[in-house]
Order: C-alpha cells, then structure tokens, then sequence
C-alpha cells in the first residue's frame, strides 16, 4: 500500500497541493513521477499568470514520455521553482519536496474537492 | 569508435577536383555587405572520407546485414535492380523544370506507377506526390476535408482514431486542424462496434471520418472492417485506411474493396524502396473518385501517346515541391513490373506465413497478446516474464542484439503491456527465424538463471547501453571545438588520430 | 515471386507446424468474399528483360549531363562527386531503419550529428535537426513553428520565394487559420501582430539583398525572421546566423545530389538556440554509454509524434537520412576550399552568361539587382517557343519560362556544370535567331 504524506491533498491527475494561509504550493506525486521516469526538462508559467482549476500549468517530460501539469486550484502564480526547472532530477530525488508552482486560492472552496493522503494511497493502488 | 571527422581534417588538405575558374572572376567584386568572412569546413583527402564512411556504416545493423524483425517497418530485402534502375541519368539527372516534350520516360514511369497502384488498391485514383507515410496521411485527411468543405459540411472536424495507432494518425489531424477522438479497442484487439456507434451517434453531422490501420497494429484483420466503412458513410464521414501494413494485403485484398475511401500507400514497406536510414520514404496517396477532384497538383495523366501533369479541378494545392520523391517511383515501379500480380500474391502471403510460424513457435516462450492467427506481424507481451524474473521487453529486445539480431518494436501499440511486435517479411527463410526462434528461448532461459545478464545486456555490441537521460537533460547537438566536451578533439591541428591510434593493437569485435 | 526464401515443400512443413492445412485458414478474420481479389498489372518480367525495359523508357527523357542546361528554379545541376553513391549505396547505410536502437545505429547516428554540425558551420545557426522532406515543406513547417513559439497567426512572405514553398506553406497553413500575406517588399509590410517574415537569398529570380538590417526591424515588431538560402551561395554570401535570422531552411539538393526530376531532396533547418524544443523533426545529440565511451541517441524525443501524438505540433516521422548523408560526404570532400570554388565557378559563369546574353539585339536584364547564378532576362519571343527551337535544333534544355511573372521572362542558371564553351553555344544561337529577324 502507498504511503503518501498527510499534510497535502490529492488530485485523480497525480498533482499534490500544500495550504498555508492563502497560499497554494503545487507538485507532482511519487507515483505520477515513478511513472514518468528519469525527468529531463520541466517549464512553468511566469508569476502573475492567472490558472482555473483544471488548466495547463506546466510540462514535465522524461526521454520518452511528456505529460501536461495540470492544476487542481485556480489563482495567480506568485512564484515557481527555477531550481527544478534548472535541473528536473530533483523530482526523482524527492517527489514531495520539490513543489513546482505557488498560487494564491482564488476560491479555496476548490480543495474540497480533491483527495486527503488515505483516499489518494487508496487511489493510487488501484491504477 | 570512430573518431568524428572533424578531428580528423588537417588544413589545406583537398578532396575534391573542380575547373578553374576561366572567365572573369566577377566574383572577386562582390561588396563586403553580401560577403561572408569566414566558412569553416573540415579538409580531408578523398581517402580519409572514403574510410571514415566505410567504418561507420560498419557500425550500423541493416537488413543486408542480418534478420531486422522490426514491426510495422517492413524491413524485406531491398532488391538491387531498383538501385541500377533509379541511378540511370535519364532519370537521376533529369531536371523536374524541364518541358513535357524532354521528360516524357519519366512521366511514363509515375503514370504507370499511378495506375498499378489503382489497382492494388482497388481505387479510382492516385498521388504519388506525399513524400513519406506520414506525409501521405496529411495528404489523405487534406482530401476528407476538402470533401466535406465542398458539400457545405463544414462542421465535420472529428476525426475517429483507434487508441492502437501510429501515433502520426493523430498528430496528422493536428497538423490539419482537425479534432481527434480516441477510441477504446475492445478486448480481442479489434475496434469495439459499441464504442463506435456511440462516438458516431454523440457527434451526428460533426465527423469527418476515421483513420484505421488495416490489418491492425495488433497485426490482427479486423473483421468488421465492411460495417465499419458501412457505418461511417451512413453518417456521412469517410474511412481512411493507414496503409503501413500493406504488406499483408497486397496482390491478395484490396482495400478498396473493403470500402475504404482513401489510403496512404509506404514504397518504403510494400513495395522495397530502401529505408535509409530513416527516409527518404514516398507516400502515394489512392483514393475513390468523388475524392479525386481535390488531389494535390500535379497528376500525370495519358493523352493519346503522350504523357502530360494536370492539375485537379478542386486541387488541395502543393503538397511538396516539383513531383514527389521519384527515385523512390522508379525502384517501386521496377519491383511491381518484376513480381507481377502474381507474385504480389505470393509476397503478402509468405509475409502472413512467416508471422504465424514465429507466433506458434514462440507461443510457449513469450505469449501471443491475442491467441488467435495474426496477419504479416505477431504482437507478443513480455508481461508474465517480467513478473517472474524483473526482466523486461526492453531487456530482452537488447539481449537479441548479442545474438545478432535486430530488435523488434517494442512498446508498441500502447495499448499492450510488455509487448514487442514482430514482423518476420516474406524475404526471411525458415532458417533465420528458426535462429531468432532459438536465441528467443535463449534469452527467456537466462532472465531466470541469470537476469542481470539480460538486464545489463547488450555486451557484445562496439558500445554499451547509452545514456538517454543525460542527452536529453543536457543536449549536445554538434561538435564544437570550444566546447569542454569536446576537449579532446583535434579540430584543424593536423592530429589525426585514427592514425596515431594504428600504434594500438585494433579491436573491433 | 522473386526474392522468396521458400520451396513448396517447406511451406506445407510451415503450415504444419503452425497447425493449420492451407494458408487461407489464416485468413480467419478477413470477409468473405475480398480475398483473391483479381488484380490487373502487366506480366512479370525477369531481371534482364526488366532493365532493358527500364532503360528503354529512360531514353525517353533528356538529362542535363548529357545536354547543356540552363536550368534552376529550384533544383540545381551541381557536381555530385562519385564517392557520394558509393557511400549511399553501402547496404549498412541503405537498408538501416530509423535509429531507434541506438547500439545498433551508431553509423547512421554520427553521420546525422555530423550532418548537424556541418549545416550549422554553414549557416552559423544554434542548432540544425536531421533534415525533412524538401525544401518548401521546410518553409511551411518553419512557419509553423514560429506561431507556435509566438502564438500569433499572420505570416508575411516574399513573393519572389519559390512558387512551389508559397503553394505548400499555403497548403499547410489552411487547417491552422494561418493567414499568409505575400507581398514584394515584405520588410515595408505591416509587422503588428505577425508571427514571421520570410524571406529567400537568392530569391527565385536569382537576386541577391543585402539584408543586414531586417533582423532588427522583425525582432522590434515582435516576428521571427526566417530565412530560405540556398547552400552553394553560402560559399560566398553572407549566413543566415550573420543576418541574425531565427529560423533558416533551404533545399538540401544542391550539396551532394542529382537533380532527380525533384526527389528525394532533402530539408534543411536550423534556428537559434532557445528555439530548439518548438523545432519539428529528428534530432541526435551526443552520450556516453554504460563504459564511458562517447555515442549518439535521438534525442528531445518528446517534441515528435510518437510521443506527444495529437499534441505534437508536426506529424513527420522521415529526415530524409540518405539524402542527408549524401550531404555530409559532399561538405566533407568539398572542405572550406571547394565550396567556395563551387559557389565561385557558378557566379562567374552565370554573369559571364549574363553579359554575353545582354549584348544580343533584343536581350534584356530585367533586374538590376545583384544576382548570384540565376537572373532574368526579357527575350525577344516567348521563352516557350525560344526552348522549343532550342532543343529540336541543338539539343539545348534551356532557362525556366517565368512570363507569367515577367513579359516573356526567361530564368537562366549557370554552375560549375555550365561550360564555357555551352555558354558560347547557346549565345551563338541566339544571336543567330536575332539576326534572322
């Protein structure tokens, strides 16, 4: 059984996302990059660009796959981690402590929606 | 390895033998604003590029090396006759600009090759414009569009694509503006009949057409091929057939016959013109006549003895520059004109032959996807051998290359775990595949007794496993010689170091 | 059929083992009825009767090196050293498939870097992929790319590039909603909002511009400058990387192939370095496999079709690798001495050409613009009729006829091919013609 951290939610598309205060910081799961591979090249969007929930936030590509990023919580991008961008191993050295992009919420009540640790282990077993 | 030749160049070193210049040198005068500076090029003998050349192709692995059982490429023996007939200078150094009045053999080759085409197809009418397959399917959807678009249907911009294609099906549609949807393929590998009623009823009037491989990329016939083509043109849409495995049906089925629309025709499977390398290909694109308005210019036709280009009433436009890749008309010409219809026949039904002797004889070792007779390709999974022993298709596909052999496709389709897809070709003898049959049960034997053999394999190859990773995490796409990793290297130095390095004892495996 | 591995007897051997009776059992799957289609094609021929019907019909067509030839307009009767069909004919070269296994492929793989290194050395461009399919394709798929990378969709083109890249970047445009506006000055056109300029040196009348400061006026409106050249020039002229060009594409013909009534040829394409994840295309990059040794991959796979299927944004799979090889060869024998000498017995013959033809009463130069190994003139009849009469009476393949753009416009070439002495042929019969008047 998968053993996904507890203090993040999970989305079906295998992104995480960390709440503090009004601020979301987003990843991608141990699985989704286990699945991916070796990563290779990663880009995200500038800060101040403006996401909904479900939209493109990103590519993330390993030799022979590519895979869109997409985001589970709508808001502005406040920032983005240049240093996975620089090097896109750090996400197969530590899937959870490499978060991608932050936003501030535009509607908070969008998390509800998503998974807590024991639905998304649950979840991911059963891909 | 060889040393790459710019390491190799030594200055003021010529490899060529041009005229003097013998008129003014009007050239001397041209202004320094249009003037280049500096054009570094390498400078060797004609010697040192002859066995550059030659060493490197001896580090390649070709169909007139060895068995090449790679799936969905049709790698058969490339006959040489196509070679003597495509370098004659009547053909090799004709100038596409030149009036119909001096090109007339040429002419004469692409119309028959337009109508022996036809008739294998079992179509109306023929391009062979597309410069490869991929370029034949843009070619072929530009037709269903033009289609529809001509009647007023100018909704139709879905586009049906099995989950099992060759991913250029659905990056054709892209590339055109149209619209895929996948669909699921059923469990016995054939195309779900309720997935595509569904997918037709939920889109009434918005779908172009379907694009299908016939047989599959499972290898497999699909056996509702007719009501399929019967659903489609009763909602209004066209069926277009990917011909890459035309190889088993030629001179046997016709897709037309099976109430196909339009097709894209391989020269570089069916029909022996050599792969190269990866290309040049030709992609003849076939079609039924309510299509044929909208072909892309030229078409040759025949106008009492003479040969002549015309354009299409309601042409799509160019699709490539001048007339198509014509070396590649000629070899195809020249094996269609050797087999005959006749031995055609023969061709696709060896090539299905083949495929099912290394299918049952294997079926013990690595199992069938689909336990069920295949056309001129067998998609195998490496599934329960991985569970058993950690060692995967790829692993496995890597061994073979230590017992000489070219590795099949593997990964593909998507939609089969493990699997790697086998394509014998009817030019392969029973005892080649008896050898790849036995290096099979070889390599399956070791990843039990021994999987980090196969796991680490190949060995016996000049190099090793490369690193993917590191190519793409950091990509170096030429030499340069102010790159620290290219330190080493010898550029203009006079330094040659294939030969200093003869001081070595030479082991070339 | 020829070429079979198989005797009756061991097909029936075959059929047994696979444990069916007769090979039509394996057609399970196929509806009654469509197999054993009757199929209608001429009657076999053995190796010997097939060549000499081959040749047969070859002899119907006129090549240009047997008959003088003043012909361009795209494809261009360069030498093509013998060494290169020896190289492209190599089996191990010939009949390799895509290099997907790369320890099985590293011939055909550093010939491609090779390649790739060369074309940058020629262009001073970043970054150049494997090749394409031609010349025009390269032109509509470099366009593309740029509104991919700009997300804008109005290309500004020449009119004066080849007819044929216009038609094919219109052809490729059309699904995209790509609007193409083909102008004579593209540099005075309205750059607000366009995604790319492009421009062709030597344009396809021959003429060459100084375009030092187009880069700049194109980058400030935001568009990319795209730039077709043809290679031989570039033994002489100025590089698309000096012009600061985004994106540069031409016809690979020239380096290494014969004219080959127009195929295969091969695309050539490079672009600057921040580019290279939006360019189409087979590239290979350089590794080092599991001992440290230096290799090659294909490599930035996710950009194609096979990965990123309907997201891809080209669907090629084919880099024209032969051709491409037959390329490297030619660069490598021809080396910075011999390339310029090409390029420089092509400009000197042409405008040795070109003023012989202007001093014939009636002869005109249409442009007077520079011009590289192509230009223009105005006869005095129909450039039709003037090929017609040149090649029943002297066996002379003459200029291309261009009177749909220019008044009885003919577009003569010259290369190191032309001769002196065919020059003097041809002048000689023109000034006759005249004279008859």
């Amino acid at each position: 059984m998968p053993n996904n951290p507890t203090d993040l939610k999970y989305s079906e598309s295998h992104e995480w996302v960390k709440v503090v205060g009004d601020e979301a910081a987003l990843g991608v799961t141990a699985y989704a990059v286990e699945h991916l591979g070796d990563m290779v090249y990663a880009e995200f969007p500038d800060a101040g660009t403006v996401l909904n929930a479900g939209d493109i936030a990103g590519t993330l590509e390993s030799v022979k796959a590519a895979a869109d990023l997409f985001t589970p919580v709508g808001g502005a991008v406040t920032a983005r981690n240049e240093a996975v961008m620089d090097d896109p191993a750090l996400l197969n050295k530590d899937a959870y402590g490499s978060w991608l992009l932050k936003l501030t919420l535009s509607d908070p009540s969008q998390l509800d929606k998503l998974m807590d640790a024991a639905a998304y282990d649950a979840y991911e077993a059963s891909q | 390895m060889e040393a790459l030749i710019f390491e190799l160049s030594c200055p003021g070193r010529i490899g060529h033998s041009l005229p003097e210049i013998d008129t003014d040198d009007y050239a001397a005068a041209i202004p320094a604003e249009l003037r280049r500076e500096s054009l570094d090029l390498p400078e060797l003998s004609e010697l040192d590029v002859m066995r550059h050349f030659v060493r490197l192709s001896q580090l390649n692995y070709s169909i007139d090396s060895g068995f090449y059982p790679l799936g969905s490429c049709t790698m058969k023996y490339n006959p040489k006759i196509n070679e003597d007939a495509a370098g004659l200078p009547g053909f090799y150094h004709l100038h596409p600009m030149q009036p119909e009045y001096e090109i007339q053999g040429a002419l004469q080759i692409q119309y028959e090759l337009q109508e022996m085409l036809k008739a294998l197809a079992g179509m109306d009418a023929c391009t062979l414009q597309p410069a490869a397959g991929a370029h034949g399917e843009f070619t072929g959807m530009a037709l269903v569009r033009a289609y529809h678009r001509s009647r007023g249907d100018t909704d139709r911009n879905l586009v049906l694509i099995p989950d099992s294609a060759h991913g250029t099906n659905p990056a054709t549609c892209t590339s055109l503006g149209m619209t895929v949807i996948s669909l699921k393929t059923g469990a016995d590998g054939n195309v779900d009949m309720a997935v595509l009623e569904r997918a037709l009823a939920d889109n009434q009037g918005k779908v172009a057409g379907m694009m299908i491989t016939v047989p599959s990329t499972l290898g497999q016939f699909e056996p509702n091929i007719v009501k399929i083509a019967d659903l489609l043109h009763a909602a209004g849409a066209l069926l277009y057939c990917d011909g890459a495995n035309m190889n088993a049906m030629v001179g046997e089925i016709r897709p037309g016959d099976l109430g196909v629309d339009v097709l894209h025709i391989n020269l570089h499977k069916t029909f022996t013109t050599p792969h190269g390398g990866g290309g040049p290909g030709s992609g003849p694109v076939a079609c039924k006549a309510n299509l044929a308005p909208f072909l892309p210019t030229p078409i040759v036709a025949r106008e009492g003895d003479r040969y002549v280009m015309q354009t299409p009433e309601h042409t799509i436009g160019k699709v490539r520059s001048f007339w198509g890749n014509f070396g590649m008309h000629i070899r195809a010409y020249t094996y269609i004109r050797q087999q005959g219809a006749s031995g055609l026949k023969e061709v696709s039904r060896d090539a299905v032959l083949n495929a099912n002797y290394i299918r049952t004889q294997l079926q013990d070792t690595i199992p069938p996807a689909h336990d069920r007779p295949c056309m001129h390709e067998v998609v195998l999974t490496g599934k329960r051998l991985k569970q058993e022993t950690g060692v995967k298709t790829l692993d496995v596909v890597k061994r073979l290359m230590d017992y000489g052999y070219h590795a099949p496709t593997i990964y593909f389709p998507l939609i089969v775990e493990e699997c790697m897809l086998i394509e014998p070709t009817e030019t392969e003898s029973r005892e080649t595949m008896d050898g790849f049959i036995a290096a099979m049960k070889a390599i399956v034997a070791e990843a039990h007794s021994d999987p980090d053999l196969v796991k680490t394999a190949p060995h016996n190859t000049q190099l090793g496993r490369l690193d993917e990773v590191t190519a793409a995490r950091d990509p170096k796409l030429r030499w340069l010689p102010s790159d620290p990793r290219d330190a080493e290297s010898n550029w203009g130095s006079g330094r040659n170091p294939n030969q200093v390095s003869k001081l070595e004892p030479l082991n070339r495996d | 059929m020829v070429y079979s591995a198989h005797t009756p007897v061991v097909r029936d051997e075959m059929l047994r083992a696979i444990g069916v009776q007769n090979i039509e059992e394996l057609y399970v799957d196929v509806p009654a009825g469509k197999i054993n289609a009757p199929i209608n094609l001429p009657a076999p021929l053995s190796e010997p009767e097939l060549i000499a019907e081959i040749r047969r019909i070859s002899a119907q067509s006129a090549d240009v090196l047997t008959h003088p030839a003043f012909l361009g307009a795209g494809a261009y009767n360069h030498f093509v050293p013998a060494a290169i069909r020896f190289i492209q004919q190599r089996g191990e070269f010939q009949t390799a498939y895509t290099p997907y296994q790369p320890e099985l492929s590293q011939g055909t793989l550093q010939a491609i870097y090779e390649f790739q290194t060369l074309i940058c050395e020629l262009t001073g461009m970043d970054v150049t992929n494997a090749g394409m399919y031609d010349g025009s394709t390269s032109v509509a798929e470099a366009a593309l790319m740029a509104t991919v990378i700009n997300r804008r969709k109005r290309i500004v083109v020449s009119d004066a590039l080849h007819p044929h890249s216009i038609d094919v970047l219109r052809t490729y445009a059309d699904g995209h909603k790509i609007e193409i506006i083909a102008t004579a000055n593209p540099l005075d056109a309205d750059l607000s909002d366009v995604s790319a300029v492009i421009v062709q040196q030597p344009d396809f009348f021959g003429r060459i511009a100084d375009l030092r400061s187009a880069a700049e006026k194109i980058h400030a409106a935001g568009a990319l400058f795209i730039l077709v050249y043809y290679p031989i020039a570039l033994g002489l002229l100025k590089s698309p990387g000096e012009y600061d060009a985004d994106i540069a594409v031409g016809e690979g013909q020239p380096l290494g192939s014969g004219v080959n009534f127009g195929g295969p040829y091969n695309g050539l394409m490079s672009c600057k370095n921040q580019y290279v994840r939006s360019m189409p295309g087979r590239i290979v990059g350089q590794t080092k496999d599991t001992n440290g040794q230096r290799g090659y991959v294909l490599t930035l796979q996710t950009r194609e079709q096979h990965i990123r299927r309907e997201k891809a944004t080209s669907n090629i799979c084919t880099n024209s690798a032969l051709i491409a090889l037959g390329s490297t060869v030619y660069m490598c024998m021809m080396g910075k001495a011999g390339l310029k000498r090409v390029a420089e017995l092509s400009y000197n013959r042409a405008h040795y050409l070109a003023e012989q033809v202007a001093k014939i009463p009636g002869y005109k130069l249409h442009f007077s613009e520079p011009f590289f190994n192509e230009f223009v003139v105005e006869a005095p009849i129909a450039p039709a009729d003037l090929n017609k009469r040149l090649w029943d009476e002297a066996g002379i393949i003459g200029g291309y006829d261009v009177s749909d753009r220019v008044p009885n416009g003919w577009l003569l070439c010259a290369t190191e091919m032309t001769t002196k002495a065919q020059i003097e042929q041809l002048v000689a019969l023109l000034q006759r013609y005249a004279e008859e008047k």
